[in-house]
């Protein structure tokens, strides 16, 4: 069984690089301009040569930074309040319809008021990621501790358990699995707010780096900047994913 | 059920009450901040006077485009890679590769090949749909229910048939779910577009106004982006619930 998904995996990968291939067919053979499309023999020179001459190295530290931290303030945040409006049905009485008002709301359209009030600030950046992604995990906490099985709290009530410690030994763990799958796509959120971030207030980073690029028609460079913003994205889906899978074992063991 | 309501307005009517108070009572001149009643009247102002109407049209004009093209292309591969397991196999790191670049990461490029304008933003809105609208339809696809395809092999269906009367019926609530969901990135994805290099549109507006300093104007677009995000958000979940009742109650797969 393993060998078939071994096969499926090569199989996949070569019509993959058979793409790659073909992009670079169409590059060389000028099918389309080559200022608007590069072969992937020049974005792969030019991430190298990103690197080798330590231009890009910083940029990319710098938006995994701001992605990292804005995400990591968002989910502090969300859970927080999330938990504070999840555990009181007053509370979401009064804050749900607010809630369900903001959650359409494109969170790069705080952007504007964000730059009004802080300026093009490295902190402007921090809380507009920090907002934006916040709301994934707040509904997401909200809705978990909403799920939890009525049967446990009546059990806490028997036991006595206080307030903080039916959060903390209950309504928290039974919510893990709806925390976690907002927090992951918090953190796709963080990463997309980064880059807007950066392309609108000129802070070193990739998003910045790839709208300079596409400004003075260097389009591999162009081309190399996105590469590593995808490789970025699946890179960090995939170690939460991991993470996730690591921290739900117990669910896993129970059923 | 009429109390529930109430409650709901205490927090955003207590907060806008608050803004103002703290206007009227500090004097406060400023250049980066309005009050909630200076914000209302600019609002009704570019109201009346069509702009915000005109900015409104040419976001979901770009919205609207891309999430057309973006939703055919994901149901049609959906289609394609849910009824043909061997190249669902094939393309799987090819999709696995390409569905995690950031769609912002895409309008340097849409820029670059499109310049300003409609096209630009309809390209990246196109990319950024395709891919809910593809998932849903190959998990509903595989989610079918396999006695159906039993029935379908015993009435000789050919490849055709089977998807139109088998196959599209049985999926089609949850490949609506996965619509719905494009259809929210594609709002978010054309207003984002239209903050960060699109010179059109309700993103734009919002920006001008920041940077000719009419915060109150900026609010009012703030705040109107707002009304736009939940009216096309109610206008999805109502259709969802009309066209496909209970059986579109499914949870997204996350």
């Amino acid at each position: 069984m393993t060998g078939w998904r071994w096969f499926w995996r090569l199989a996949s990968f070569v019509v993959g690089v058979g793409f790659i291939y073909g992009w670079q067919m169409i590059a060389d053979a000028k099918l389309i301009s080559p200022v608007f499309l590069p072969g992937p023999d020049r974005a792969w020179a030019a991430l190298l040569r990103g690197f080798h001459s330590g231009i890009l190295e910083p940029k990319l530290v710098g938006t995994v930074q701001r992605m990292i931290i804005g995400w990591l303030l968002a989910s502090l945040l969300g859970i927080a309040l999330g938990t504070m409006i999840g555990v009181s049905p007053r509370a979401r009485k009064i804050f749900g319809p607010t809630l369900e008002f903001l959650r359409p709301l494109p969170s790069s359209a705080i952007i504007p008021l964000a730059i009004a009030l802080f300026g093009l600030s490295e902190g402007m950046v921090l809380g507009v990621i920090g907002f934006g992604a916040l709301w994934p995990m707040l509904l997401s906490t909200v809705h978990g501790f909403g799920a939890v099985e009525p049967r446990l709290y009546e059990v806490s009530r028997a036991l006595g358990m206080s307030k903080l410690s039916v959060i903390w030994k209950i309504a928290l763990p039974s919510s893990m699995p709806d925390i976690l799958a907002g927090m992951r796509l918090g953190l796709t959120v963080s990463l997309i707010l980064a880059v807007v971030g950066e392309m609108l207030t000129g802070r070193d980073g990739l998003g910045n780096w790839i709208l300079l690029a596409a400004r003075s028609f260097r389009a591999p460079d162009l081309y190399a900047g996105v590469i590593l913003l995808g490789l970025l994205g699946y890179v960090s889906a995939q170690a939460l994913a991991w993470v996730e899978s690591r921290l739900l074992r117990w669910r896993a063991v129970a059923r | 059920m009429k109390g529930a309501r109430w409650q709901g307005l205490v927090f955003p009517l207590g907060l806008l009450l608050l803004g103002e108070a703290a206007f009227a009572w500090s004097h406060i001149q400023s250049d980066s901040i309005a009050a909630p009643s200076a914000a209302l009247l600019a609002g009704y102002d570019a109201l009346t006077d069509g702009s915000m109407l005109q900015a409104t049209g040419d976001t979901m004009f770009a919205a609207i485009a891309g999430l057309s093209i973006g939703g055919g292309v994901g149901l049609l591969l959906g289609l394609v890679l849910g009824t043909a397991p061997v190249l669902d196999r094939l393309m799987e790191f090819t999709i696995e590769a390409v569905r995690p670049i950031p769609s912002v990461a895409l309008i340097p490029v849409a820029l670059l090949v499109y310049g300003f304008g409609y096209r630009m933003e309809i390209a990246v809105v196109t990319f950024s749909s395709t891919w809910p609208v593809l998932i849903m339809t190959r998990s509903a696809i595989a989610g079918i229910e396999p006695r159906l395809i039993e029935v379908a092999r015993a009435l000789r269906f050919n490849f055709a048939q089977r998807v139109w009367k088998i196959v599209l019926p049985a999926a089609l609530p949850r490949i609506f779910v996965g619509f719905r969901l494009a259809a929210g990135v594609a709002l978010i994805v054309a207003v984002t577009c239209e903050i960060s290099a699109n010179p059109i549109g309700l993103g734009y507006g919002m920006m001008m106004a920041e940077q000719s300093l009419h915060p109150d104007l900026m609010l009012a677009f703030l705040v109107w982006i707002g009304v736009v995000g939940w009216c096309w958000n109610w206008t999805m979940i109502t259709a969802q619930k009309r066209l496909f009742g209970p059986a579109a109650l499914v949870e997204p797969a996350r």
